[in-house]
């Protein structure tokens, strides 16, 4: 049924269709309306069969997810930011422990300076936990990955972490498709776990493994998360024939496989270059987009195939290693290092800053003039960065940089006290 | 695509004004978007809350740069913030106001707008009159369905009562169809002049 409603309202909905037994949760900005809501539909009793918890932490969250799906339930929570460094050790258990939870991260930067603001950091901080980390363009996609997404988790028995924008998607109201629970039911059965906890048949989960085998569990992980990429497409197709739509999948590509200059991207800022990509293609520029929607397994052999006629491929990134760069276009790199592609790193959207179409364009037409620098970030004010500097350089007690630079911009009257 | 910003002030009801005014357009059949400029949602701080209808899917996540309809809560705001950055001075403003925008020392860019394209309204004295609260949003969104014609009486009545329970909805329909009324009147009263 369509609905004109927000993110996080569609994806809490689209949860309750899936029929979780388990949803523990701490709430925190932006996800807090998901869970809030899938509060208030157990509470009228519209999701049945449903433990709600309102834990007094995230890492009591996610400890508690782990629990809970160990103990053969279907289980739910949502995070951001602060709240998903704050769960980290569970984090890296529930996907150790090699167990089907589901999660959505409303993403969010993460302080300091404090900064409430969307950007991809919260998801780049555990890109190496195990997880599967897929990420959505839209909110239709958001819902429709997030039902995948218990299929897809419960087939590994691993976890699956679903990727929206915070603020961009979850507090946006968009037009979205609600499937009906007939559909999620044929497409999504019932949860049968790989390793369950019972008192009938007992068993451990977590044992110690020392260095003879330690290896060969971690190989094992990390072959998991390679078959995961043959999965991720048949479910996508799976969908497709159930829900008649495109969504989720590895990759996704906007005219990419015959466009001489190429962004690649995550998430909702797609959106944004689609329409920019659609004017520069009407005045006659070979552009195109490529959406990244696994991160985590890393499509690698799909997106070298997508890029191969690509000249020069610009990865647009959220978030930075600082001291080393973008992330994604170091693993496009590699993913793609028997091409002769020029790779442009370009770093944006950090802390909730406005990716425009105008920006974005200049991007696209500095690489058009072969002028575009191999990093870039995207609007950055120069000269505050000078000044900054400059009085680093002259004063051994600057001050601290982030009221320093607030000061300079006028955007407080931050003083200085000595 | 017609691209509307609303600004206002937190408690003024700035962001449901643009959440009502997507779910009306799409009860009508159109796609749309609204979102909040995120962050400062404090009373009294200066918020944005922005709208996006067309008969096509809108896949930008841009803030609204250059708003066909520019709606001005709270004529305060002048001092505070630059509400006319970007405005497509084809489109169309309304401010709430009970003084003319010569008044407010706006004309420089009123002008720029065609005839009858610039309408001020003493929208919080009428909300205070009909919902008994300074919060001006309904009265403005049935003065831009009267401006405009891109969203219509019922499907913004069908939107409202989606939203609020039925104590809060009545009064504030009341107040969306003065809005509406106030406007349609002004434009008769300009085509006669």
């Amino acid at each position: 049924m369509l609905q004109q409603i927000s993110g996080s309202i569609a994806v809490a909905e689209a949860v309750a269709l899936c029929r979780p037994e388990v949803v523990p949760c701490y709430p925190i900005t932006p996800q807090t309306h998901i869970v809030e809501h899938i509060s208030t539909l157990v509470k009228s009793g519209q999701l049945k069969n449903c433990t709600y918890e309102n834990v007094e932490s995230e890492f009591a969250s996610m400890s508690l997810c782990i629990g809970a799906s160990a103990a053969g339930s279907r289980t739910y929570t949502a995070t951001a930011s602060q709240g998903l460094l704050f769960m980290m050790e569970a984090v890296y258990n529930a996907s150790g422990l090699s167990l089907p939870i589901v999660m959505t991260l409303g993403n969010r930067a993460i302080g300091a300076p404090i900064n409430i603001w969307n950007d991809h950091s919260d998801a780049m901080s555990v890109r190496d936990a195990g997880w599967i980390q897929l990420f959505v363009e839209s909110n239709q996609q958001a819902l429709d990955v997030h039902i995948q997404a218990f299929k897809l988790a419960e087939a590994l028995s691993l976890p699956v972490m679903v990727n929206m924008d915070g603020f961009i998607l979850t507090h946006a109201i968009t037009r979205v498709d609600m499937p009906t629970q007939e559909q999620v039911d044929q497409f999504l059965p019932p949860f049968v776990p790989r390793q369950k906890l019972d008192t009938e048949a007992p068993l451990s989960i977590g044992a110690m493994v020392g260095p003879d085998a330690f290896t060969e569990v971690r190989y094992l992980a990390h072959h998991k998360q390679k078959e995961a990429l043959s999965i991720i497409e048949q479910q996508a197709e799976e969908f497709q024939g159930i829900f008649g739509r495109d969504s989720g999948g590895l990759i996704k590509s906007y005219y990419a496989e015959d466009a001489e200059i190429v962004f690649v991207a995550m998430g909702s800022v797609i959106g944004t270059m689609q329409e920019l990509v659609e004017e520069l293609r009407e005045e006659g520029h070979s552009v195109g987009i490529l959406s990244i929607r696994s991160f985590r397994p890393f499509p690698a052999n799909a997106i070298d195939k997508a890029l191969a006629n690509t000249r020069h491929a610009i990865i647009f990134e959220k978030s930075f290693a600082v001291g080393m760069g973008g992330v994604l276009a170091s693993e496009i790199h590699m993913a793609t290092v028997a091409n002769d592609l020029k790779i442009s790193s370009v770093i944006g959207g950090l802390g909730g800053r406005t990716i425009t179409k105008k920006s974005l364009r200049k991007i696209i037409e500095s690489a058009m003039q072969d002028e575009l620098d191999t990093e870039v970030f995207l609007d950055l004010e120069g000269t505050t960065v000078v000044r900054e500097l400059r009085r680093q350089q002259e004063e051994q007690n600057s001050g601290p940089v982030a009221e320093n630079i607030l000061r300079d911009m006028g955007v407080v009257s931050a003083s200085k006290t000595h | 695509m017609f691209q509307v910003r609303i600004h206002g002030r937190g408690g003024q009801g700035v962001v449901s004004a643009s959440e009502l005014l997507s779910v009306a357009a799409f009860e009508e059949g159109k796609y749309s978007q609204s979102f909040p400029s995120f962050g400062s949602e404090r009373m009294g701080a200066p918020v944005q809350a922005f709208a996006r209808v067309s008969d096509k899917p809108i896949t930008t996540r841009e803030p609204v740069m250059e708003p066909d309809m520019l709606i001005i809560q709270d004529p305060t705001l002048f001092l505070a913030v630059n509400v006319f950055e970007g405005a497509n001075t084809d489109g169309y403003l309304l401010i709430n106001s009970a003084k003319t925008p010569e008044e407010l020392g706006i004309e420089d860019m009123t002008n720029q707008y065609p005839p009858n394209h610039v309408m001020t309204l003493p929208a919080t004295e009428l909300a205070m009159k009909y919902i008994k609260q300074p919060k001006p949003n309904t009265i403005l969104l049935g003065a831009f369905a009267a401006l405009t014609q891109i969203v219509h009486m019922p499907a913004l009545e069908k939107a409202i009562l989606d939203k609020f329970p039925k104590r809060i909805a009545d009064p504030n329909i009341t107040a969306t169809k003065a809005g509406y009324n106030l406007i349609i009147q002004k434009l008769e009263q300009a085509q006669e002049a």
